[in-house]
């Protein structure tokens, strides 16, 4: 079992690869093409601003590797973000393989969404095993609308997707791998796919 | 529901964490991760672990320790003390640091909140600010709480939110450490003035001021140090109490 994260200078990878170290599982941090195609999973993780980021992807033309990708990919946080199809957040376009915008909260919250909320109607063979409403853990400004690719629900001022699938492709909003155990177990399920 | 957060704080020098910790089955009190990984079972949702070394050198063992933390404990944790630039944060969060808290070096120099933020994001900078209640207004203070600044705790706290910080980390020098709950009134204040999360510390010394900082002082999130260290407050217990209460935690 072949597991990469993509590496395109988007923010803390340590915690995803030390979260898949206590899982007994070797990843490889790489930016290599034929690395990542070669892969049996690749994680396309991301924290910071969109639009930078989306640069970075482009720089590298991963930006064209990752929609092509035919193996499972999960994105995390701003990786799930970065799969849809526009993004709020510098008014970005996204890699659109989920067909779906990304908004920001308003203001009648606070802004970033700090912590730990449930997830809820949850489908898909990642959440084999976890709970519906179980706590995960999430940081972020924007969210995705719901949509026919909606796997997981949250609520934070009004319901919007925690986590989406379109064939090979998984985005979660939350952080599996700072979510204790049952993070944990979500990104087991991601390699036994 | 987003739930309210209970943070234990661990004070670390040289690389160890001080303070008496007085917890059962634990092989070396000491030892940061293990007390991590310790909290992380027991219910904690984050951990702030807060440098107070005072050399360059023992900083450096402290990023050892972050490195360490990060491989083995799975829920988010923060690291403050001693952080005064880019490069500073930089390594920190490299070793697996999820969020970094800038407090003295933010008042002397504030872009560095925006260099933090458009660098890094603002999810990952706390501004901690340190406070003190003179005659009828609240100052920031520098330096662990023992410099007295002439600034505005409202003004500042509403400038780190414009500067891009992702949380305020509000210690009430009037509190901390008298075990007779949080300082309230600044902080409902702090919490409706601002559209970022609030952690309220200083003054923990009972369930009870847990139920009134959330109620009361409309804190996101409480931070604890001694309550926790020494086993009088278990964190499962004080959830399932603020549950009762109607309020939102995570057991």
């Amino acid at each position: 079992m072949k597991v990469v994260i993509i590496d395109y200078g988007a923010g803390n990878i340590k915690s995803i690869q030390f979260a898949f170290q206590r899982l007994g599982i070797n990843t490889e941090l790489t930016s290599s093409k034929s690395t990542i195609l070669k892969a049996d999973k690749v994680i396309f993780p991301g924290v910071g601003e969109a639009s930078s980021a989306m640069n970075m992807l482009q720089h590298s033309s991963l930006d064209r590797l990752i929609p092509n990708l035919q193996q499972p990919v999960l994105g995390i946080c701003l990786g799930m973000q970065l799969l849809c199809k526009y993004t709020e957040e510098g008014s970005t376009h996204g890699l659109g393989i989920f067909d779906v915008k990304v908004k920001k909260f308003d203001t009648r919250v606070k802004v970033p969404q700090v912590g730990w909320n449930v997830i809820k109607d949850l489908k898909s063979d990642v959440f084999v095993g976890i709970p519906e409403k179980s706590y995960m853990y999430l940081v972020h400004s924007y969210y995705a609308e719901i949509c026919d690719e909606t796997i997981s629900k949250t609520d934070y001022g009004l319901e919007y997707t925690s986590a989406l699938q379109k064939k090979n492709f998984y985005g979660v909003q939350f952080h599996p791998e700072k979510s204790g155990d049952l993070g944990e177990q979500i990104l087991k399920n991601f390699i036994e796919i | 529901m987003l739930t309210k957060r209970i943070i234990p704080c661990l004070d670390i020098k040289d690389g160890r964490t001080v303070k008496g910790i007085n917890f059962v089955n634990l092989r070396d009190a000491g030892d940061p991760v293990e007390l991590a990984k310790q909290y992380a079972k027991k219910g904690a949702d984050e951990l702030v672990f807060l440098d107070i070394s005072a050399t360059k050198e023992a900083r450096k063992t402290t990023r050892e320790m972050v490195l360490k933390v990060a491989e083995q404990v799975n829920i988010p944790f923060t690291v403050g003390g001693g952080i005064s630039s880019v490069e500073d944060v930089y390594i920190l969060l490299n070793n697996g640091a999820d969020k970094i808290s800038i407090n003295s070096s933010a008042v002397k120099r504030p872009e560095l909140i925006n260099n933090l933020a458009n660098k890094y994001g603002s999810q990952c900078v706390v501004v901690a600010i340190d406070a003190k209640k003179i005659n009828s207004s609240w100052n920031v203070h520098l330096a662990g709480g023992s410099i007295p600044t002439k600034i505005d705790v409202f003004d500042w706290a509403k400038e780190v939110e414009s500067r891009g910080a992702g949380e305020i980390l509000f210690t009430s020098m009037n509190h901390d450490g008298t075990k007779n709950g949080f300082a309230n009134d600044v902080l409902a204040k702090l919490s409706s003035e601002l559209n970022i999360p609030v952690i309220a510390s200083g003054g923990a010394g009972k369930q009870q001021h847990f139920i009134d900082v959330f109620k009361q002082g409309k804190a996101d999130a409480a931070l604890a140090a001694s309550v926790f260290h020494f086993g009088e407050i278990n964190i499962v217990d004080l959830k399932k109490t603020l549950k009762q209460q109607q309020i939102e935690v995570r057991l």
